[in-house]
């Protein structure tokens, strides 16, 4: 079994037997990462480059920890500005790329459609970690993971998506990835953080958390970039979190079982109460676990190689 | 690439005479002497003595001109100068080009564009110069106009971005008004497209690629036409995009104002669907719209609600464009050497223009627009300008072959029809090797 594609780029149009593949590939991983020596051969030999635009500890934390538990040499390269910042281009840092012989580039990037330059640029195999507002399919893959887990099968699962929309590459990767393995997604935010045209998704738009609430198994709540705020978006942090901030009041208000996700980091007491992130809602600790998993499928599946262990 | 010569004594043989001006098609042989047309009629190879050009096949139409072109030079050399622009233009068929003064310095006075006109002096392609609207193109006070006009300035235009000021705008056209020279204004409204990328709508929400409202166009534009309602003067509204501004500019028009528009190749041909290749060749201000907007363009320039094609060439270096992440990468494309191609395919093939109504677009209907249209006159013992194509002749664009300097095409690899073979003006010829 193999991806039908080189690259993980994002999840729009990948087919349904890929991320099929790779959530079945990433439950593996995980029972090996519950064993006492968390660690398999299989990358062995493979260089794999974690080119991080932009900072992000997590992801970057949680990709390095995947190659290790899969033996490959890794070589980080962290650069807190763009490239134009920086005086280089980001083809030459694909020059630099095919001079090392590297095997798999994990990149993130504060530009969509960097990791698809790159992409045309690299033999290697290329991994969105991250691009822009445009997606990060690997965010999406260890979300839909663990609702997998937790209810078994996605379709048919109905999952809200709240917060600001419009700038979000984690909303656009579960929307892209959730639907294509059949589950229903909605968006809710204020208006002004919903992006143009959003209705020709095809899903439902609440502007109201309540009915987002009353409608969904699972929200999976965004983080709110306090920037936003300072541009106009909305008001303030304070009415922000009085109309779509999650509160222990309104889930138990809907009087019904529903899950909580949120990629992290968390803004407690902004978009969703402090207690809430450590409570019986929460599978947020789930999706962390799940990350180094899945971001193991991914790295095997792209390397090409046949066996696991 | 071989330079233009002197237009000594040159037959052109064969070609159709295709003058949109007398909308007629003849076949005929011209013959140039001292870059003069000296003979329009029937002519034997056998008894002439001096240059040929094999034209049996080719259209022999005015030399087209091209009224938005950003030559760069004074300022930015290494992205175009006025001798590889002029090539470029020439290399499309073009023999003359209005320059947009955004360079650096600004063409906001007159050494500036004294120093443009000293630059193109001599060379095949004229170069008609437009000047800043505002001092140092920064939306504020009114250049000295009568001054720049007297240096040669044709037109005046703040492209890049509008005037701000509306205030600012109606004295620049009431001033401009003295001199019957056009402000040309870019129309956008800079905060609603503050940050973005492409047009604004499913396909930027899709990319997660932040949006530019068509609005942010039309309401300049309207605003621009009620200013030039209640003030007069001249209006040109440069690169039109949407279909919101056809409808307003051909409602204008009806009423009888005293504007006109012009429509890239760009804009007619390409989608905004084009942007999901993350491809910054395919970033322009404005940004590609929908296929609704593009059938919009192309009615109004059915119409004559759009008067002109220019190419909006806007040269850039590759390391500052190709090789940039998209949203990081500077707007503009390049389009000089593929426009007549362009255009060729899009209406006459794809849309079944008259051949003729296309070449208007690209030679009259500008010059009318800076009042030049007397340079184009096709007749015994006026000035040979002259663009001969074979219209038949298909190439591909390769970008490592143009004659400008910028890479920057969006349009790589297409077949295009219409190979330009030769040019004549100034006095001068070229004609393209092989
Ligand atoms: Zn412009």
């Amino acid at each position: 079994m193999s991806l039908s594609s080189r690259h993980l780029l994002g999840l729009q149009g990948v087919p349904r037997e890929d991320i099929q593949l790779i959530l079945d590939t990433a439950q593996t991983f995980k029972e090996v990462l519950q064993r006492p020596i968390p660690k398999v051969p299989t990358l062995r030999g493979k260089t794999v480059v974690n080119l991080f635009f932009e900072p992000s500890t997590r992801t970057r934390i949680s990709f390095e920890l995947a190659e290790k538990r899969l033996s490959a040499d890794t070589v980080n390269f962290t650069a807190s500005s763009s490239s134009v910042l920086k005086g280089e281009t980001l083809r030459d840092t694909a020059r630099n790329i095919e001079a090392m012989k590297v095997d798999i580039v994990v990149i993130r990037h504060s530009a969509a459609g960097a990791p698809h330059f790159l992409s045309r640029h690299v033999r290697a195999n290329v991994i969105n970690a991250g691009d822009g507002r445009h997606e990060h399919p690997t965010q999406a893959l260890l979300d839909m993971m663990t609702l997998r887990e937790k209810f078994g099968t996605l379709e048919g699962l109905r999952v809200a998506i709240v917060g600001d929309i419009a700038n979000s590459r984690v909303a656009r990767s579960n929307l892209y990835g959730l639907r294509t393995m059949g589950a229903e997604v909605a968006l809710c935010g204020p208006r002004t953080l919903i992006p143009a045209e959003a209705e020709l998704w095809g899903v439902p738009i609440f502007y109201d958390v309540d009915q987002a609430i009353a409608w969904a198994d699972v929200l999976n709540v965004l983080r709110i970039q306090r920037e936003r705020q300072a541009r106009g978006y909305f008001p303030s942090l304070r009415e922000y979190h009085m109309r779509w901030g999650i509160t222990r009041k309104r889930l138990e208000k809907a009087g019904k079982p529903i899950v909580i996700m949120h990629p992290g980091p968390i803004n407690r007491g902004i978009e969703l109460d402090s207690d809430l992130a450590d409570s019986e809602f929460s599978v947020i600790l789930d999706q962390v676990t799940n990350g180094v998993a899945v971001r193991m499928a991914v790295l095997y599946l792209l390397s090409g190689e046949t066996s696991v262990d | 690439m071989n330079e233009p010569q002197q237009a000594k004594r040159v037959l052109i043989k064969g070609g159709t005479l295709l003058d949109p001006k007398r909308r007629s098609a003849e076949q005929v042989d011209i013959v140039i002497e001292n870059g003069r047309i000296a003979t329009i009629g029937r002519i034997e190879e056998a008894s002439f003595s001096g240059d040929v050009v094999d034209a049996r096949g080719h259209v022999v139409c005015p030399g087209l001109l091209d009224l938005h072109v950003h030559l760069r030079e004074p300022g930015q050399e290494d992205k175009e100068t006025i001798a590889t622009g002029c090539q470029a233009a020439m290399a499309g068929g073009f023999t003359a080009v209005c320059s947009m003064p955004n360079t650096d310095p600004p063409a906001d006075n007159r050494s500036v564009i004294e120093f443009i006109r000293e630059r193109a002096a001599g060379r095949l392609v004229t170069v008609y110069p437009i000047a800043a609207i505002t001092k140092g193109r920064q939306g504020e006070e009114i250049s000295e106009m009568a001054d720049l006009v007297e240096a040669g300035a044709v037109a005046f235009s703040d492209d890049g971005s509008s005037v701000k000021n509306t205030a600012v705008l109606r004295r620049a056209l009431e001033y401009s008004s003295m001199f019957d020279v056009p402000v040309i204004e870019h129309c956008e409204d800079p905060y609603l497209d503050e940050g973005g990328v492409m047009n604004e709508g499913f396909v930027a929400t899709e990319l997660g690629l932040p949006g530019m409202p068509r609005i942010a166009e039309e309401i300049i534009v309207q605003r621009d036409l009620s200013v030039l309602g209640y003030v007069g003067g001249r209006l040109h509204i440069a690169h039109v995009s949407t279909r919101g501004s056809v409808e307003l500019i051909r409602r204008a028009k009806e009423k009888g104002l005293a504007v006109t528009a012009e429509v890239t190749p760009h804009h007619l041909a390409l989608t905004d669907e084009e942007m999901r290749r993350f491809d910054s060749n395919f970033k322009m201000n404005p940004p590609l719209r929908t296929a609704e907007d593009v059938q919009a363009l192309i009615e109004g320039l059915r119409d004559g609600t759009i008067d002109a094609i220019a190419s909006d060439h806007a040269p850039h270096c590759v390391h500052e464009k190709d090789e940039l992440e998209l949203e990081y990468a500077p707007f503009g494309v390049i389009g000089l050497e593929t426009t007549l191609g362009v255009v060729l395919r899009v209406l006459v093939q794809e849309h079944s223009f008259p051949l003729a109504e296309v070449l208007d677009k690209l030679s009259y209907q500008p010059a009318r627009i800076i009042r030049k249209e007397e340079t184009l006159t096709i007749r015994e013992g006026a000035q040979a300008n002259l663009t001969v194509f074979a219209p038949e002749e298909r190439w591909r664009v390769d970008a490592n072959r143009f004659f400008s300097k910028g890479r920057n095409t969006p349009f790589r690899d297409w077949e295009l029809p219409g190979r330009v073979r030769a040019v004549f003006n100034n006095g001068l010829w070229w004609r393209r090797e092989a």
